[in-house]
Formats: C-alpha cells, sequence, structure tokens
C-alpha cells in the first residue's frame, strides 16, 4: 500500500520553479531516499509535503488523501512529521520541552511518558542533558533531538531532511543506526541525504533527483551497483 | 514621614501596575515582534468599562469588594474580546507585511480606540464612587493604603500565575516554541495562529485588570489615560529587554519606583527649579541612560541567541 504519493509534482520556490514535476511513491513500512546534489529540489519537495509550500491539492496523497496546500499542523495531527534541514531544535526551550512539543498534539499522556522514555533509552545522551537549553548541545545531539522530538508524535510517516548534514562521521554512522532502529519499528521514512552512499545502503527504494526531476529510480541495492549513480554519486569512475 | 519608603511603596504600587501592562507589550512582541501600541488602549478600555459597571452598582447595596469585583469581571471578557480582534483584523492579515506596515496599524489601532471611547463616555472623566473606605497602614513612618496592599498583591499574584503559564504549561511551552521559531513551531502541530490569538487575549486579560488598578489608584478613568501609561509600560518593557517576561515585570517596577523617587526629590536635588510634576522626566532620563549602556534592555538577550 502507498502511504504516500507525488503524482507530476511541481513546485515553484522564490519564483522559480524548483520541482518541475516528479512522481515519487512511499509504501508504507519502508525506508525510501530521495538523494541528489545541493539544489536539486530534494528540500523544496520535502517542504511541500509537509504543508510549508502551496502546491495543488491533488500532486500528494498521503493515505489515499489529497493533501497538497494542507497546512503543518493540521498534518502533524495525521501522523506526517518532518525534521527539517539544520534540525530546527527550540534553542531556548530544554531539551525535555523540546521533546514534549514533540507531543504537542497527543491528549494521552500516559503514553507520552512511556514515549519520553524510550526517546531516551533511544538517545541516552538526552536524557543527561533533559534540563539543559538544546541550543547548548552539540550538532549531533541537537540531530538526535530533532529526530526524538518528530518521534514524540509518534509519525506513521517521517520525513527527514538531510540528518547527515555537518556532523563528523562517526556521528553520522550513529544517527543513520537510529534511523534504520526507528524504521525497524514500522515507521515509515522519507529520507533526502546527500551522503548518496548511506542512504542506499539503509532505504529499500531510492530516487535520484537532479535539476527538479527525478532521473533515476528503483531498489536502493540496484542503484548502488549503478554506474551513472557510482560515478556521479559514490564518488566512484568506470 | 519617611519620603524614602513611602516614596518607594508609592513605586512599588504603580511600578507594579507597570509591570502588568508591560508584560503585554514584551509578550506580543516576543511571538510576533510587533510593538502593539494600542495595547494602552486596551488598558483605558478595561478602566473605562469596569467604572461603568461600578458607577451603576454603586448605589445598591451590594458589599463595595463584590462591586469591584463586578467591575473587573466585565472589564477582562471586554479586553479580551478587542485584544482578539484587534489581531485578527488589524494584524493578522499584515503577518507578512513589512514590519513597518503592522506598527503603523497598530497606531491607528490605538487612536481609533481612543475616539470610539470618547464617543461612548464622552470627553469627560469617569469618577471612582466612594465605595472604599479608606484603610491606611503604618509603616517605618510611611503610609500604605488597602487599595496600593490590594494593587501590589494583585500584581504579584498575576505575574506568578503567568510564568506558571508560560513555563509550566504545555500552552505556554508552545508559546515560547512559536516566539523562537513558528515554522518549526508549525511542525510539531502548533496552530500558530492559535498561539497568537491567545497571547493577544492573555494580554488583553493582564490589561484589563491593570486598567481597573490603575483607575482605582488615581479615582478617575478617562479616554486619553491609556496614551501616556502605554508608553510608559512600553518603555518599562524596553527597560527590562523586550521579549523576555521576566525584564517586563523587573522593567515595570523599577521604572514605577524610580519615578517616584523621582517625584520625591527632583525638587531637593534641583533646588525646586524643578517640580514633582517633572517626575516623568525623569523616569524617561533613567531609561535614556540605562539604554545607552544595555541597548537590550536589563535582562534582554543578545540577538544572537535567538534560535
Amino acid at each position: 500500500m502507498k502511504l504516500l504519493e507525488l503524482t507530476r509534482l511541481e513546485v515553484a520556490y522564490g519564483g522559480i520553479k524548483a520541482v518541475k514535476g516528479i512522481d515519487l511513491n512511499v509504501p508504507k513500512g519502508e525506508l525510501v531516499c530521495l538523494i541528489g546534489t545541493n539544489g536539486a529540489g530534494k528540500t523544496t519537495t520535502l517542504k511541500a509535503i509537509a504543508g510549508l509550500l502551496p502546491v495543488p491539492p491533488d500532486a500528494i496523497r498521503y493515505e489515499g488523501e489529497p493533501i497538497g496546500g494542507v497546512r503543518p499542523f493540521e498534518l502533524v495531527r495525521r501522523g506526517l512529521a518532518l525534521v527539517p534541514e539544520g534540525r530546527g531544535v527550540f534553542g531556548q526551550l530544554t531539551v525535555a520541552e523540546n521533546l514534549a512539543m514533540g507531543a504537542y498534539v497527543r491528549n494521552d499522556a500516559a503514553a507520552v511518558r512511556q514515549d519520553l522514555e524510550r526517546a531516551y533509552a533511544l538517545f541516552p545522551r538526552l536524557a543527561e542533558r533533559r534540563a539543559q537549553s538544546a541550543g547548548t548541545l552539540s550538532g549531533g545531539e541537537q540531530q538526535m533531538l530533532a529526530i526524538g522530538r518528530a518521534l514524540m508524535s509518534r509519525p506513521k510517516l517521517l520525513l527527514l531532511d538531510e540528518p547527515s548534514m555537518g556532523l563528523a562521521p562517526l556521528l553520522v554512522q550513529k544517527i543513520f543506526e537510529t534511523i534504520l532502529a526507528v524504521a525497524k519499528e514500522g515507521v515509515t521514512i522519507l529520507l533526502v541525504e546527500q551522503n548518496a552512499r548511506l542512504a542506499l545502503e539503509v532505504s529499500s527504494h531510492g530516487y535520484v533527483m537532479e535539476t527538479g526531476l527525478i532521473t533515476l529510480s528503483g531498489p536502493a541495492r540496484e542503484l548502488l551497483d549503478d554506474p551513472k549513480v557510482r560515478a556521479a554519486y559514490l564518488g566512484e569512475s568506470d | 514621614m519617611d519620603i524614602f519608603l513611602q516614596q518607594v511603596i508609592n513605586g512599588l504600587t504603580l511600578g507594579s501596575v507597570y509591570a502588568i501592562v508591560a508584560l503585554g507589550y514584551t509578550m506580543v512582541y516576543g511571538i510576533i515582534q510587533l510593538i502593539n501600541f494600542a495595547h494602552g488602549e486596551v488598558v483605558m478600555l478595561g478602566a473605562m468599562v469596569a467604572f461603568s459597571v461600578i458607577g451603576a452598582l454603586a448605589g445598591t447595596t451590594l458589599p463595595p469588594l463584590v462591586i469591584v469585583l463586578a467591575g473587573v469581571l466585565a472589564a477582562i471578557p471586554a479586553c479580551m474580546l478587542v485584544g482578539y480582534a484587534m489581531e485578527r483584523v488589524a494584524y493578522r492579515p499584515l503577518r507578512g507585511a513589512p514590519r513597518l506596515a503592522p506598527l503603523i496599524t497598530a497606531i491607528g489601532i490605538s487612536i481609533i480606540l481612543q475616539h470610539v471611547a470618547m464617543l461612548v463616555w464622552s470627553r469627560s472623566p469617569l469618577a471612582f464612587p466612594q465605595i472604599i473606605p479608606l484603610v491606611r497602614f503604618y509603616i517605618g513612618g510611611a503610609i500604605i493604603t488597602g487599595v496600593q496592599i490590594a494593587i501590589i498583591l494583585t500584581s504579584f499574584m498575576m505575574m506568578g500565575a503567568l510564568t506558571l503559564l508560560v513555563y509550566r504549561t504545555k500552552l505556554g511551552i508552545a508559546m515560547r516554541a512559536t516566539s523562537q521559531n513558528p515554522h518549526v513551531a508549525g511542525l510539531m502541530g502548533i496552530d500558530i495562529d492559535r498561539i497568537i490569538s491567545f497571547t493577544f487575549i492573555v494580554g488583553a486579560a493582564l490589561a484589563a485588570v491593570a486598567g481597573v488598578m490603575v483607575g482605582t489608584y488615581y479615582g478617575i478613568a478617562h479616554y486619553s489615560m491609556g496614551s501616556l501609561l502605554g508608553m510608559k509600560a512600553f518603555s518599562a518593557a524596553v527597560l527590562g529587554g523586550i521579549g523576555n517576561l521576566a525584564g517586563a515585570m523587573l522593567g515595570g517596577i523599577l521604572l514605577g519606583v524610580v519615578e517616584a523617587l523621582g517625584a520625591g526629590y527632583i525638587g531637593d536635588l534641583t533646588n525646586n527649579v524643578f517640580g514633582s510634576n517633572y517626575q516623568d522626566v525623569f523616569a524617561f532620563m533613567v531609561l535614556i541612560a540605562v539604554l545607552v549602556f544595555r541597548p537590550s534592555g536589563l535582562l534582554g538577550e543578545r540577538v544572537g541567541d535567538r534560535a
């Protein structure tokens, strides 16, 4: 079953058409990645899905329903969570308050408390720093917080925008292990990444985006072996 | 009589009213970076509505406290409605506009509200009926009245309640999250428009009570009372660091005390060239002096610290 379906999605951003009619599917329970260079339109695509940019309703379907142009806070209620590029943690709020905001739409206090403990178990660093303001965390810790916070809404679909950006290799490894763990729990994920190799290694399916268009797509294993992908995105030459 | 202590008591009374009004300015600024120049007029409306109710009930046999309370309970929803409508009608359509546009609108709303009040209640001031018995307490050579005690206590209770709301409740955390980054707050499922409305409503409720307090303290309410009071409260918010709740409280109380001390001593200090009517000048001189050395206010954060 398709949880998310983009049909000929076009997005204009600041006067230019950054996404020029793409089709993309995310089946329920799978981890799908969207890779491509800087400026390819990946972030714009995610922003459109999350309701941050105006698009025609039918271009984006979620659980079979058209959601193009639906406002972000309504999408969160329907189980769609975006971890934005650059993490977007609330720097002056404590770690615990940031996580509480992740669960803003939920009213089941007891279950929220359980999920909070689960988030702390997933990210012990956050547990140690729960009373600290998020602005004092390192980049990696902030990324963990951003993911943990998004999980607090119990999303069905998690959109991750460049989770590895600006992180040391060791931390990138750790973040990707976490993403895999989250996917194993049954959360459907659409992952946008510049680190194509890592993204394809964890994904079941991949899309390659170039200047606003999908140029290649297929099972992630196949893309990893594709000579064009290897040359352009994995830094290998034939 | 101990002039110093007396002026501190008077200053504390006015200062706590300034603080309550300053909170309204600072909360709105914190969340949409708008200086709501019409906030002083909400204070005025609170006083006018309450005085009308109190005046109508003054002839009855109801105990004074009940009458005043009825006035407050009429003023609060009236002001909340004005605060909500103001944001909804005048500021929300300008959310994406350059910052000068809503600022000018705020000045316009302020003028409109003043004139509406003038039409409704006329140019002549409403007098507070003599229903509250004058109670005086003597402490260390100074006098504190029952009204002063009530104002100070009410103000501090409201400050405490607001602090609890903003720092201890989910709604309050959502307000702070929205003020830091509205886009990400939206991604959390927070309805930004609702949070902004709520902020205006809370600020207006505080303003209503402040209006009743300042009206009761001076014994009169009139259509233009909001201008100078609003200006002072806004200055207090800037003095404490605009956008910062604790700053607004500190700034308000400080401004009140400085103003009162200025009024008490300015004659002695200037050999009676300037009288106590120059107290406002004194207060604003202190404001300028502080801002020269701390442009972001006493507790204001550097802009770079904003996430």
